[in-house]
């Protein structure tokens, strides 16, 4: 498959994970879109680096192609995909957490 | 000094965001139980798609920029540290969005 399907599913993925499956509903927040915001400029620049001199090299036929700041456009799906991942697991530990202090405190 | 280059900018990332746990008081750090909770299953899909994609050559990495340690399936160490500085790096931003914006709610949070 290539690299550009398999971005598109991992968003997807990520997606139903944040509103179906763990339902921290991030992408409805505020807060969340601030932080993936800034981590999207720091991957820009990080990416920018890492594409821009080569240390990473993509075989063309498994690219759509279209680059920003030298990166192909999957990554950025790729980066949020794996951002909006980390971040519904890490609210949902956290709501759990919580839930469980509550339930001892009763 | 160029294979330190890839290692190199995770330092940086990880050296950039310190403050945010230091300063601004994240305690992402601190929880590291739930981090690592958090962290684990990313380096595993996310793990698994690099090696696949490595396999497949759908990219490759040049070696002029790596420290040398190649991992099973050829992997370099460097993506794995990725996989665990970037996603610390995000939760250290959604915890810094927290503490300037207090009233912004994330999910989380326990009762007022």
């Amino acid at each position: 498959m290539s690299y550009t399907a398999l971005a598109a599913l991992a968003v997807s993925g990520a997606l139903l994970l944040d509103l179906a499956v763990l339902r921290t509903a991030l992408v409805r927040r505020k807060a969340f879109w601030t932080a993936y915001a800034i981590v999207l400029g720091f991957q820009l620049l990080v990416n920018g680096v890492l594409t821009g001199v080569h240390v990473v090299r993509y075989r063309s036929d498994r690219i759509i192609g279209w680059r920003i700041a030298y990166a192909p456009v999957e990554d950025l799906l790729f980066g949020f995909a794996m951002v909006t991942t980390t971040l519904a697991l890490w609210v949902w530990l956290g709501r759990r957490s919580e839930q469980r202090v509550r339930g001892a405190s009763r | 000094m160029r294979h330190l280059l890839y290692v190199g900018l995770l330092a940086a990332c990880v050296i950039g965001t310190l403050p945010l746990e230091f300063v601004l008081h994240t305690r992402v750090y601190a929880r590291w139980r739930r981090l690592v909770a958090t962290v684990v299953p990313v380096v595993i899909v996310f793990g698994a798609w690099d090696l696949l994609a490595v396999a497949q050559h759908t990219w490759r990495y040049d070696d002029r920029y790596l420290v040398g340690v190649r991992l099973p399936g050829s992997l370099p160490i460097e993506e794995l540290l990725f996989f665990l500085v970037i996603p610390t790096c995000a939760v250290l931003t959604l915890e810094a969005v927290r503490v300037r914006r207090p009233s912004w709610s994330i999910g989380d949070e326990g009762p007022a």
